[in-house]
């Protein structure tokens, strides 16, 4: 009995497994096929770029300030105390604003397509659209999953500059330093192996948001319950994704540039 | 089938060609499980160009399980399913994709879409299924099918913003826009007071004769069952009991069928 349990468990899972890749083939088939939605992709940009600003701007900016006034003690116990900025933009722009907007944007945005495509299959929508000839995975996913690709990375780098500013002021506090002075030494601590890593791997994380929302959504049971599970799941998973993501993505940078 | 095929005679006369009824869907043995539960045990009918079917059975009896096996939305497991004499079990997803733009779906609670204005609803189907680009042709068709369903008042609102009737009216005129061939309702007046439901029912019927469609209609409603019929199907546990006109089967033996007949209208 238990090992029947088991056996239909691994199963299931499998089965999960099975239905990624195969809404993935559709997803990626349907990206070079003709009809790309411009205007629901455009939608899209503004709903998830746009409306996700103001959140990921002040989480930034906090980031920025607190990462400053916690690591400002044992800078200064070490006499590093001008270590300050090229510490904050290091940690900000290779792992804190990357990771921070990814995971605001599993709980804000994979949570709505979730949920948005969650109560369209429960109401029969999406059923509509495929019945009617038309193409759902074109309409609601390509769009959808290029969008959050797309505005992610836009997300994180204005994030990244909003948290350095954030450092900025929470550095005035105690020591007086122009802002010139400030980003200048922030930008010389960075190079190439920081910024092309950093930015690749949101595109990822932007990825791994709006597929495993859309995945969530689009394979919800009918049921209202079904779309509060939708999109519950799909913050949950797309918030394990981003860090499974991430680890990778940092094996092979350090590989890569670290050596 | 204890009843089939005794009561073959339709209200309406059906179009013939070349003397000889055309069908449209032809379905013989069809079998659908889902896990354990058997849901279609052995379906088998023929739907002739210009007919109207209406499908009774109690909830949960394989009834929309069969419209939808007809569009390709569910495999069915075993039998033949031939659509315009194309098997639908064995179509390739292009092919089914332009079959399923001769087939109208409207389904039981309309199924706008609800972040569309009603306009934007109808312009759907016909910029992405009938890839239509000439704004001014697509707006004439818009208000012609919101006209012919009498809600040409309602083109800038919201589904939110129309009642359960209206929302059935414009999924009506979306499938409509189209000119499908073949139209399948799920429970088209389900939900909807005495007037409404006799109003969607008159509304099939005028649609039906206007648009020379055939149809397969779901329903639990005596009513519409009443006005829209030529010939009744009733199913239960996954086979069709009885075959025939709803004056026919209203003076049925079987007691199944009877149930049906003797509630209140």
């Amino acid at each position: 009995m238990k090992a029947q349990q088991e056996l239909s468990g691994w199963r299931k899972w499998l089965e999960g497994i099975g239905d990624y890749v195969v809404f993935f083939t559709r997803f990626f088939r349907n990206i070079f096929t003709g009809g790309f939605e411009w205007s629901e992709f455009v939608r899209q940009c503004y709903e998830i770029g746009y409306r996700s600003m103001m959140l990921v701007g002040i989480t930034s900016f906090i980031m920025g300030l607190v990462l400053i006034l916690q690591l400002r003690p044992s800078l200064v116990d070490l006499g590093a105390e001008s270590m300050l900025p090229k510490t904050l933009a290091v940690a900000l722009i290779r792992e804190i604003g990357p990771v921070i907007t990814a995971i605001i944007c599993a709980g804000k945005i994979a949570s709505s397509i979730g949920a948005e495509l969650g109560s369209m299959k429960v109401t029969e929508q999406i059923d509509a659209m495929e019945v009617s000839g038309a193409n759902p995975i074109q309409y609601l996913v390509v769009t959808r999953v290029l969008a959050t690709s797309i505005m992610i990375p836009l997300l994180t780098i204005i994030g990244d500059a909003i948290g350095l500013f954030g450092g900025f002021l929470a550095l005035n506090f105690t020591d007086k330093i122009s802002f010139s002075l400030y980003f200048n030494k922030c930008i010389a601590s960075l190079d190439f192996s920081d910024l092309l890593p950093a930015v690749v791997k949101t595109v990822l994380f932007g990825f791994a948001v709006g597929f495993v929302g859309c995945y969530k959504g689009y394979h919800s049971d009918k049921g209202t319950e079904s779309v509060g599970t939708a999109a519950n799941s799909a913050v949950v998973t797309a918030s394990l994704w981003i860090f499974i993501i991430d680890a990778i993505a940092v094996q092979i940078t350090s590989l890569l540039f670290y050596k | 089938m204890k009843e089939a095929n005794e009561h073959t005679q339709v209200k309406k006369e059906v179009p013939a060609q070349n003397g000889k009824e055309e069908v449209v869907i032809h379905a013989k043995g069809i079998k659908k499980s889902f896990g354990k539960k058997k849901v279609l045990k052995n379906i088998s009918f023929d739907l002739k160009k210009g007919e109207n079917i209406v499908v009774l059975g109690k909830s949960g009896q394989g009834k929309s399980v069969t419209i939808q096996c007809v569009v390709g939305m569910l495999q069915p497991d075993g039998g033949t399913l031939e659509v315009f004499g194309e098997d639908v079990t064995t179509m390739a997803d292009d092919d089914l994709k332009q079959l399923r733009m001769k087939i109208g779906f409207l389904f039981q609670g309309g199924a706008l879409y609800d972040s569309m204005t009603v306009r934007d609803n109808l312009e759907f189907p016909l910029t992405r299924v009938l890839k239509l680009k000439d704004q001014k042709e697509i707006d004439k068709k818009v208000e012609g099918v919101l006209d012919a369903v009498g809600l040409l008042d309602a083109i800038d609102k919201m589904p939110s913003d129309l009642s359960g009737g209206m929302r059935k009216r414009v999924g009506l005129a979306r499938t409509l826009i189209v000119n499908p061939e073949i139209m399948l309702y799920d429970e088209p007046t389900t939900g909807l007071d005495p007037i409404t439901s006799r109003e969607i029912s008159e509304l099939i019927n005028r649609l039906q004769r206007k648009y020379e469609i055939s149809s397969i209609i779901i329903t639990h409603d005596m009513e519409c069952a009443r006005i829209t019929a030529d010939r009744i199907l009733v199913m239960d546990e996954g086979e069709y009991i009885a075959e025939g006109s709803y004056k026919e089967l209203e003076k049925s033996d079987n007691e199944m069928v009877r149930s049906f007949f003797n509630e209140p209208a």
